[in-house]
């Protein structure tokens, strides 16, 4: 770093970067503590927004909803995730190329082709939009993800673990459940908090495939946004950005120590 | 593995089978289906009448939709360049830095990306609004001048931009922090100047991390419609407006699929040019 006491050009691009990113995140943050509801000027601090948001039935209605789908969501794409990806990477098969394309489709199109193509799907099979479509719809769109971080970590094995246990008279899907599945443990807890964090905060495929029963918190903030400004959602954005950053910053801790880990 | 090969083919199938039925079900038969009511026909109370008509996409060809995949497809380009002219040299900054305030670094583009898009725009719609903040702080200036942004274009290309620009910074990163630094001093070492460096040596290095931040951003926006939405009104749809609108107001779902299967039939061609390049490469 010979370059530390010169100017940085580099380095205020950077900062510049960050400021735009993180401007308006600030000034949401602010105004969800601000005691005026029009979002305009200052008028003082309050945590009547904060009071308000947890009165607000629809919203915490919500709220219950994304959280249930979310948990749902996760606990199955794990079991089809991790499922899938020990498939593709222990086993040959003469389509398998095709077939890991075609679990990875909805990593490459635009959310909104599979929200239409779901939605005409379970209109043909009349199948009713509500919890169970949007979860659906949410595991499909997760289960790359899962795949990707799984077969990572998998990459990585030490192929002579399964070869032991199978010579040590384990069966195949006993060597699998007491021997590969905890060595997966750190690559299954990132990808339920990607999994979770996904479900959660997705707008656009549940726009498409979610019943009047079944309202996300996202699908309800885009309803309340297209009528106008209103403080409750600067307080619930906040509360959403707080728990994003401490779901990263978790992350971060954790794949910190298990690399300290490694290293010893 | 003293496997008999019948035994084999179960496990095969346990692993393989969930996965290919879910696949094939919520995937390929949806897409199916699109292409399929692609080509029928609506009935006046817009139940879905099986029949083959190309109508539907002769209707694309209307100016008036011509016009909006025209916009859409400038809108993304726009997007995708200003994120790669603004983020690369972000990306490749933070990938420079010494480890532990890298993460640091890193930690402050992810939360963005990982925050969902409506609460990201609806923030500039505080900022935008004619007595909104940007507003505000134009107005203290001492030439006071006054913008109206929101539910323009420009909103709109603002509020793609922020949505997306992390979506370009992070495989950018992730591909120059790979880059061999010895490399880059081998290259100005050889008596290249730093631009010449850049151009020869660190442009072709981080290559992949461009190709994969274009695509995260040109995707993605190009289906968009909520950030068009809510910070363009309804001036400038784009042709995830006339999608989301054939599906769920209009209910024309076979003029709907059929710009869907447009949309997807442009993506597997970019796809498999992409895929193209990368064989040539190698």
């Amino acid at each position: 770093m010979t370059l530390k006491n010169h100017f940085d050009p580099l380095k205020c691009w950077t900062w510049g970067v960050l400021l735009f990113l993180y401007f308006p995140i600030f000034v949401l943050i602010a105004y969800s503590f601000n005691d005026s509801k029009l979002n305009v000027v200052w008028k003082g601090f309050t945590f009547q927004w904060y009071h308000d948001l947890w009165r607000h039935e629809p919203l915490m209605q919500s709220a219950r909803n994304s959280l249930w789908i979310a948990s749902v969501t996760t606990f199955f794409s794990l079991i089809l995730g991790v499922g899938s990806s020990w498939f593709f990477h222990r086993y040959r098969h003469p389509f398998q190329k095709g077939l890991k394309k075609m679990i990875m489709i909805p990593l490459a199109l635009p959310e909104i082709l599979l929200g239409i193509g779901l939605l005409v799907f379970f209109a043909a099979i009349q199948f009713p939009l509500g919890f169970t479509s949007v979860i659906i719809a949410h595991i499909t769109f997760c289960l790359p993800f899962v795949i990707l971080i799984v077969l990572a970590r998998l990459s990585g094995m030490d192929p002579s673990i399964e070869e032991a246990a199978l010579d040590l008279g384990a069966t195949p899907l006993q060597a699998f459940f007491r021997v590969i599945l905890p060595y997966l443990g750190p690559a299954v807890i990132s990808s339920a908090l990607i999994t979770f964090t996904l479900s959660l905060d997705d707008f656009i495929v549940t726009y498409f495939t979610t019943g009047p029963q079944s309202q996300t918190l996202p699908i309800r903030i885009f309803g309340m946004t297209k009528v106008g400004l209103n403080p409750i959602i600067n307080a619930l954005s906040t509360i959403f950005i707080l728990v994003t950053g401490l779901i990263l910053i978790f992350i971060f801790w954790n794949k910190g120590t298990l690399n300290n880990r490694s290293d010893k | 593995m003293n496997l008999s090969s019948s035994k084999r083919h179960w496990i095969v199938l346990f692993w393989g089978l969930p996965m290919t039925l879910w696949g094939a079900l919520f995937i390929i038969a949806p897409m199916a289906l699109l292409l399929g009511y692609s080509f029928c026909e609506r009935d006046a109370l817009g139940q879905v009448i099986w029949s083959f008509t190309w109508e539907n996409y002769q209707r694309v060809f209307d100016p008036v939709y011509l016009n909006v995949f025209i916009r859409s497809f400038l809108f993304a380009c726009i997007t995708t360049f200003v994120c790669l002219m603004v983020g690369y040299p972000a990306a490749y900054f933070i990938a420079r830095l010494p480890k532990e305030v890298r993460n640091l670094y890193l930690l402050l583009v992810m939360i963005p990306f990982w925050t969902s898009f409506l609460i990201r725009t609806y923030a500039w719609i505080t900022l935008l609004k004619s007595e909104g903040v940007l507003n505000a702080i134009l107005g203290a200036l001492p030439f006071s001048t006054s913008l109206d942004l929101l539910y323009t274009p420009m909103a709109v290309l603002i509020g793609l931009i922020y949505t997306f620009l992390p979506f370009m910074i992070l495989p950018i990163y992730s591909c120059a922090e790979k880059l061999d630094l010895s490399l880059v001093e081998a290259g100005s070492d050889l008596g290249a100047n730093p631009f010449w460096n850049f151009i020869h040596v660190i442009l072709p290095l981080t290559w992949p991390g461009i190709g994969a931040g274009i695509l995260f951003v040109f995707v993605p926006t190009f289906g968009m419609f909520a950030v068009v939405d809510l910070l363009g009104g309804s001036q400038t749809p784009l042709i995830g407006n006339v999608i989301q609108n054939q599906f769920l107001q209009a209910r024309n779902w076979p003029f709907g699929s059929a710009l869907g299967v447009i949309l997807l039939v442009m993506f597997f061609a970019l796809y498999a040019m992409t895929h193209d390049e990368e064989v040539d490469e190698r």
